[in-house]
């Protein structure tokens, strides 16, 4: 079969976000440019005055939070927020403080989180580049009738199989431990094997050919000529499933029940549960949220232009 | 197929016995997706309809009740509700959330095309649901929220923006598109850079504003990527849970009980697996329709570029 590059869904693929093409030249700032700039800052800060307000309130002292709400800079500024969020102050500390008085155990939902999200990572682009590269290189029968039924699974909405899924993992006594949270997501999803199979259709038949002459074996291809040559799509792929399971609540809140398998994202919902609902502390909650958002946006600072570009039709998710 | 044939001849001067086929291999290599597939996306699919028409609550065997969840369902208020509720949240959600993310993507083209800018809208994005939550929640607080406090600093009354049922869902859905209009903004970004620049330089010579070239270049050429962005965020957005799951419990009253959140109720809440199960049917039904009608009416497949 010649390569089919041809576009199927949309274009999936390394997509063109084009460089050639020079930015729209310089022109006189004019009233339509300037009121267009003027939306962009206005969605610019939108964007980002949550994040800011998040610090701002962590690092205010809660009961200062009354007198200064309209304050823009932290009141009476404190670290009891984090204080608070890392169980570093006594309950009745806590408690004066209009806090919950229990101390919740950050490092534990932190590596829970960590491990969750690299199981699902780790396992997911693996084996669903193994079933790309079959899909994309190997011959064999009913291959393409195989792979259509691998597409039709991107039809189903992940929300229809969480119930059934919860009773499997129930019966394989998997309930509340990180592995039950990880196995559904863990082996593929029928979008990582095809955006997969769409950049290994890509890759030149040529080099394969040669390695395939001098002997190597197909696993041997696979491993070393394959992988390493596509190491841009799959970091890409690696990249947005680890943000979408680190981000991932329905499925966790189901599945976890202690701090045994609890995740950041359940472990925050059951901190704000556990807060007063008169007073609530809001500078400990927004320490925490702060906290639990941290790690992606790390992440984000360290690849924020390959996220960006890799955001294209390859994003359909 | 040339390539086939070149290949074909490359193994045989190998002198591999027989002709080219890979099964064994081929079925090594898709071993672990295949479980994968079956157990955790076929299985429960099927197993989510068959549920659907019994009796469940997780201790005892299912037991078959025919269509019994499915004549509840259909007497349910609080289920039409839900549906209701749920509609009306896409509706603003996707309408606010794809003009705004459209204006942006275009501007991204227009103004500049720098990665930060990109980064920044795309920010949100980065951060769970729950988060996003979070932070509105305090930030839209009835008394202490800064929303409020500015509000009411210019003499407008103060909104229950989360505690109020007409309120309630226009935040919820403000709140979700504050997480996602940039990842959208982003996809019509990379629709929008497969116009070809040309076309815009002959309209710029023809004399036509931007606006006017939006309406008559951009919006027609990017519409099978517009539709299908649109058939994405749709099918997404009809599933809200975490947002209502962390700032109002579906309050005040049923005002935002959507139906993931219902759904969730009855099978975690009151164990009624075989109804919530039909309830997921009915959700899946919805989406099917929703979907097929999107592709027809947008008319997805033809492109006006070609």
């Amino acid at each position: 079969m010649a390569t089919d590059t041809t576009p199927t869904v949309a274009t999936v693929g390394p997509v063109a976000v084009r460089r050639d093409t020079p930015p729209a030249e310089p022109r006189r700032l004019n009233f339509g440019r300037a009121l267009a700039w003027s939306f962009m800052i206005l969605v610019i800060l939108v964007s980002l005055f949550p994040f800011y307000w998040m610090l701002r309130t962590a690092l205010s002292s809660n009961n200062a939070l009354y007198a200064g709400s309209g304050s823009l800079l932290p009141v009476q500024t404190s670290a009891g927020g984090f204080e608070r969020v890392f169980g570093l102050q006594t309950g009745q500390e806590a408690i004066d403080a209009g806090g919950a008085g229990q101390a919740i155990n950050f490092w534990r939902y932190l590596f829970n989180s960590v491990v969750v999200s690299t199981l699902i990572t780790a396992g997911q682009v693996f084996f669903s580049a193994m079933a790309a590269y079959a899909f994309a290189r190997l011959q064999w029968k009913h291959r393409e009738k195989v792979f259509a039924f691998f597409l039709a699974g991107l039809m189903i909405p992940a929300i229809f199989t969480l119930l059934p899924n919860f009773v499997l993992i129930k019966q394989l006594g998997l309930v509340d431990t990180l592995l039950g949270i990880a196995l559904p997501t863990m082996f593929m999803t029928p979008f990582a094997v095809f955006f997969l199979r769409q950049f290994f259709l890509g890759i030149s038949r040529e080099v394969e050919e040669a390695a395939l002459m001098d002997g190597a074996s197909k696993v041997r291809v696979f491993f070393r000529l394959i992988i390493p040559m596509s190491l841009a799509p799959i970091t890409t792929l690696a990249i947005l499933t680890y943000i979408a399971s680190w981000n991932e609540y329905f499925w966790a809140l189901m599945v976890s029940y202690t701090d045994k398998s609890r995740v950041l994202t359940v472990a925050l919902g059951v901190f704000k549960s556990q807060t007063p609902q008169t007073g609530p502390d809001w500078s400990g909650l927004m320490a925490a949220t702060l906290v639990a958002a941290l790690p992606m946006l790390v992440l984000f600072m360290l690849f924020a232009k390959r996220i960006v570009n890799s955001i294209g039709f390859s994003g359909i998710k | 197929m040339v390539t086939t044939t070149s290949i074909r001849s490359a193994k045989s001067g190998r002198a591999r016995n027989g002709p080219r086929d890979d099964t064994r291999l081929a079925l090594l290599f898709i071993l672990p997706a295949l479980i994968g597939f079956g157990v955790f996306l076929v299985w429960p699919t099927l197993r989510g309809i068959y549920l659907s028409f019994t009796k469940f609550n997780l201790l005892t065997p299912p037991q078959f009740n025919g269509l019994d969840n499915y004549v509840r369902m259909v007497q349910d208020p609080v289920f039409w509700n839900a549906l209701k509720v749920t509609l009306y949240y896409v509706i603003l959600n996707i309408g606010l959330q794809t003009v705004l993310a459209l204006v942006i993507a275009v501007m991204m083209q227009r103004l500049t095309q720098r990665t930060w800018l990109r980064g920044i809208v795309l920010t949100p994005f980065l951060v769970s649901n729950v988060v996003a939550a979070m932070v509105f929640l305090w930030i839209l607080d009835y008394q202490l929220g800064i929303g409020n406090t500015i509000l009411a600093a210019v003499g407008v009354d103060r909104i229950p923006f989360l505690s109020s049922s007409s309120w309630v869902i226009p935040t919820i859905a403000f709140i979700n598109v504050w997480r996602h209009v940039g990842y959208t903004a982003l996809l019509i970004f990379a629709g929008l850079q497969t116009i070809p620049e040309t076309v815009y330089e002959a309209g710029r010579i023809d004399g036509a504003s931007e606006v006017r070239m939006f309406r008559s270049i951009t919006v027609p050429l990017l519409r099978p990527i517009l539709s299908l962005v649109l058939i994405i965020t749709v099918v997404g957005s009809f599933q809200v849970f975490d947002t209502v799951a962390i700032a109002t419990r579906g309050g005040p009253v049923d005002s935002s009980r959507v139906l993931q959140f219902y759904i969730y109720d009855v099978a975690f809440g009151r164990f009624q697996f075989g109804y919530a199960s039909a309830m997921s049917v009915a959700l899946l039904a919805v989406l099917v329709v929703v979907t097929f009608l999107q592709y027809r009416l947008t008319r997805a497949e033809t492109s006006d570029l070609a």
